[in-house]
């Protein structure tokens, strides 16, 4: 047994230690909110944070986890209350919404480093994860927004 | 395609839903539907059908019949039932119905959720359905309160009669002892409160939280997973397998061959998918071992010099080309594409010996649980269908090749299986959209009128692999999308259609023949301006002086586009086109720098007719547009030696959002029926852009993708 911490909790799983964390998360966790897309760190469906960085997690061995924190789109708040989630709300973002657990922690990563992005950030930041439904005008637009947002939190 | 289907439904047919207590204490209040536009096609005329559940605590459910993909039908359609119904979309939650013959979609003859349909087909049904209910529990209000029912109105979930209330919970059980009238009157649009406003959708915030369940996310107790390698040639079969070494793997539970295949079943996923690489496979190549684009286009180019199936003849349009002053004539040829839905193609199966479980993410319930159960071989009634969210559709999950896997995995182990495709086999085993090559020919008079327009297409059919009785007499009505519609005012004009198999199976992409044709047409008529000299919105708009739709949509495209006005060094294209009843127009504004291209705008004009929600809509054409720029500038499948030559996003690009330009879109007001929205918009953009770039550069696309006729795009 390994463990793990996920979303504020130290856990165990019995993966085998070459695991990519993607499949820890959705088969022995049970967190199928970390989608998979592309296994090669192409997409971004399967972004998590391992602490506070986005990592894809396809591409990451449970045994290279070690005591880091992983959070993921279950953890990003609850009550769906972060600000990427309000704006992703708010202006109704999603379509099928298969890529946008990634997108959204792809986001809330970019924010909690840069706080004011320009549209110059968010384009390097949201480069990664692909939206077949193209929805990127909603996110550009949802991303500026959580920003807004997060100021007034922070005020 | 309705009468293969249709046969299939009846034969599949049966009572789902009846009236009766709910687990929890409430009832189901069943609607009829006759007096549908179709009623044949719902097998048992007056059976009762659920729309909607109505329980003692007030839960309002709606069934919705067709399957989300991301187009939004989960809010448009209860949208359509609540306006009539009385209560707030808020109030109402969603479960995905199951199979029934009641849920045929009218407009295609089966379950099915494609071609744009869904609203087309919700439109009457589930207005009906929604005052059906309203009148019931209405008409058990005035009962229990010995008053008439044309005094009593509705209100936010309750039947109202001056302050007192009596909540549709409270209702709902006596409502559905009641007869279903067979006679309501619908709301006129001018009352509509609900239908027409950009109302959020229902299914968002699910989205947000890794809470909604597509269907790589079913959990079942007890449940293994599977992992499934193909023929890596296109329509090769297993011959045999050693799969000794994986056995002997952790957590392997099974291997499992299919037709075409072999599944490694375990304890996890990755210890599958591990031990699949482990699997020594000899497969069957089949005809396809030598199958290459060249021979493929060998084939399409020879099939073309024959003489086409009429599709639309008016006039005389040979005739017209030969004694015409100046005839132009051109190529087009267009490339297979994968669908690539972001959800690989996944599917969950619990086989017993007399029933089974299905939980897939399928744009086709009807043929899903026959291809299931033929699988195992159970009868169609032993199958329950689960249709969960889907991860995108775009007309993959209209096939149904991701269900055996699963069923026979699950039989051979007697658990349930969730078996996942990896995005290699999604990529290298799609049903990819149909190859063209098609040549078309313009004639001008001598006063410089167009008189003659003769467009032959050539290419595979995806109705003759689908639905074969439809093709036996007929030309595959979805090979000669957006061609026979030509809306130009020519005397002459003729469309045929030569159909040729190239041996890989071919499948519905999102608009699927529009696209196709749509290039076509509208660079061939760009061309054509090009001829006349005249400039290439003024050449069309002169052409549909008797087509107000489109030459309004065109109109509407150009003046927000701010047409002829770019700035220094941009340039403009325009397209148009009718499909799914919907009329558009688009101006895609670009630059290029030293061979490599920049789109910054596209404009869109948008006459669907009668809208049920403005925001989806908008979100619909957004994204169309993207999907059909993505095809446009990179979209191209490719064989060798039988083989898809693209296995994953680095090869198979996808548009990202550094790349994604602006999009404006105007929705036009109209009271004409409801036109399909989820397709349109990805058709008309490859031929705008392609227009664009021959305004910029005077080369002429004739073929795509962009990318690969020596255009940068970055």
């Amino acid at each position: 047994m390994a463990a793990i911490n996920v979303n504020g909790k130290a856990l165990e799983t019995d993966a085998a230690p070459d695991t990519p964390l993607l499949w820890v998360l959705r088969d022995h966790l049970g967190l199928t909110g970390t989608k998979f897309g592309c296994g090669a760190a192409l997409c971004g469906a399967c972004t998590v944070h391992i602490e506070g960085e986005p990592a894809r997690s396809c591409q990451v061995a449970l045994t290279d986890v070690g005591t880091r924190k992983i959070t993921t789109i279950e953890g990003l708040s609850t009550n769906r209350s972060h600000v990427v989630q309000q704006a992703w709300l708010e202006l109704d973002v999603p379509q099928c919404g298969y890529c946008q657990s990634g997108q959204l922690m792809s986001a809330a990563a970019l924010l909690a480093q840069n706080p004011t992005p320009t549209d110059a950030d968010i384009d390097t930041a949201m480069a990664g994860n692909i939206c077949r439904c193209g929805t990127y005008g909603r996110i550009r637009k949802a991303v500026h927004r959580a920003a807004e947002l997060l100021k007034k939190e922070n005020a | 395609m309705n009468a293969e289907v249709q046969s299939l439904t009846h034969n599949t047919r049966r009572d789902f839903l009846k009236l009766g207590v709910l687990a929890g204490g409430g009832l189901v209040l069943g609607i009829s539907l006759s007096g549908c536009s179709k009623p044949a096609a719902l097998g048992a005329g007056g059976q009762p059908v659920a729309w909607l559940r109505i329980a003692g605590d007030n839960t309002i459910t709606v069934l919705v019949d067709k399957s989300e993909m991301g187009q939004g039908v989960y809010t448009a359609l209860t949208q359509l039932l609540a306006e009539e119904l009385g209560v707030a979309l808020e109030a109402i939650r969603v479960d995905a119905a199951p199979v029934g013959a009641v849920y045929t979609n009218n407009l295609l003859g089966a379950q099915i959720t494609g071609g744009s349909t869904s609203v087309r087909d919700g439109w009457e049904k589930l207005r009906k359905a929604g005052a059906q209910a309203r009148s019931m529990l209405i008409q058990a209000a005035a009962t229990q309160w010995g008053v008439a029912p044309d005094t009593l109105k509705v209100d936010a979930g309750a039947v109202v009669n001056g302050r007192k209330r009596l909540s549709f919970g409270e209702l709902a059980e006596a409502a559905a002892k009641l007869p279903v009238p067979t006679d309501v009157t619908l709301k006129p649009a001018k009352e509509f409160t609900l239908v027409g406003k950009p109302a959020k959708r229902i299914d968002t915030a699910s989205k947000l939280d890794g809470s909604a369940i597509y269907g790589i996310d079913v959990k079942l107790p007890g449940m293994l997973h599977g992992a499934f390698a193909q023929c890596p040639i296109l329509g090769g079969k297993l011959a045999s397998f050693d799969a000794t070494a994986a056995k002997a793997m952790p957590g392997v539970k099974d291997v499992v061959g299919t037709d075409n295949g072999v599944v490694v079943v375990a304890d996890h996923y990755w210890q599958a998918q591990k031990a699949l690489a482990t699997v020594n496979v000899e497969w069957d190549a089949g005809a396809n071992a030598a199958l290459d684009n060249a021979a493929i286009r060998a084939r399409l180019k020879k099939a073309s010099s024959r003489t086409g199936r009429a599709a639309r003849s008016d006039g005389n349009a040979a005739a017209a080309l030969k004694s015409a002053a100046k005839v132009v004539r051109a190529t087009y040829e267009l490339p297979m594409l994968a669908h690539a839905t972001l959800e690989p193609q996944c599917c969950t199966a619990d086989v017993r010996a007399d029933a089974a479980d299905v939980y897939a993410p399928t744009q086709t319930q009807t043929i899903a649980q026959a291809t299931a159960a033929a699988v195992v071989g159970l009868k169609p009634e032993q199958v329950n269908v689960h249709t969960t969210l889907l991860g995108g559709g775009f007309g993959r999950r209209l096939e149904v090749d991701f269900i055996a896997a699963a069923m026979v995995a699950s039989k051979a182990v007697g658990k349930p299986v969730k078996v996942i495709w990896s995005r290699e086999q999604d990529m290298t085993h799609d049903t990819y959209r149909p190859p063209a090559f098609d040549t078309v020919a313009a004639g001008f008079d001598a006063a410089g009128k167009l008189i003659a327009w003769k467009l032959d297409l050539t290419g595979p059919s995806i109705t003759a692999r689908m639905f074969p009785p439809v093709v036996a007499t007929a030309i595959d009505p979805f090979a000669i999308e957006a061609a026979t519609n030509y809306p130009y005012d020519v005397p002459n004009v003729a469309v045929n259609y030569n159909r040729e198999e190239v041996g890989v199976d071919v499948g519905y992409w999102r608009s699927v023949s529009h696209a196709l044709n749509c290039f076509v047409a509208e660079s061939f008529m760009d061309e054509l301006a090009t001829t006349a000299g005249k400039d290439p919105y003024e050449f069309r708009a002169a052409l549909l002086a008797k087509q107000p739709r489109f030459k309004r949509v065109l109109d509407e495209a150009a003046n927000r586009a701010g047409w002829g006005k770019a700035p220094a060094g941009h340039h403009q294209g325009i397209a148009l086109m009718e499909g799914y009843g919907t009329y558009m127009a688009q101006v895609v504004e670009i630059s290029m720098k030293d061979g490599a291209l920049t789109v910054h705008r596209i404009t869109c004009a948008v006459d669907c007719g009668q809208m049920v929600n403005p925001n989806i809509v908008d979100q619909q054409v957004e994204g169309g547009i993207l999907f059909g720029l993505t095809a446009a500038l990179w979209g191209d499948i490719t064989l060798e030696r039988g083989q898809v030559q693209q296995r994953n996003f680095d090869t198979y690009r996808m548009l990202r959002l550094p790349e994604a330009p602006r999009i404006d879109v105007h929705l036009l007001e109209s009271s004409e029926a409801p036109g399909g929205i989820g397709e349109p918009g990805t058709a008309v953009v490859g031929p705008a852009l392609a227009n664009a770039i021959f305004a910029a550069t005077g080369k002429r696309l004739r073929s795509l993708p962009i990318a690969k006729q020596g255009i940068t795009t970055a």
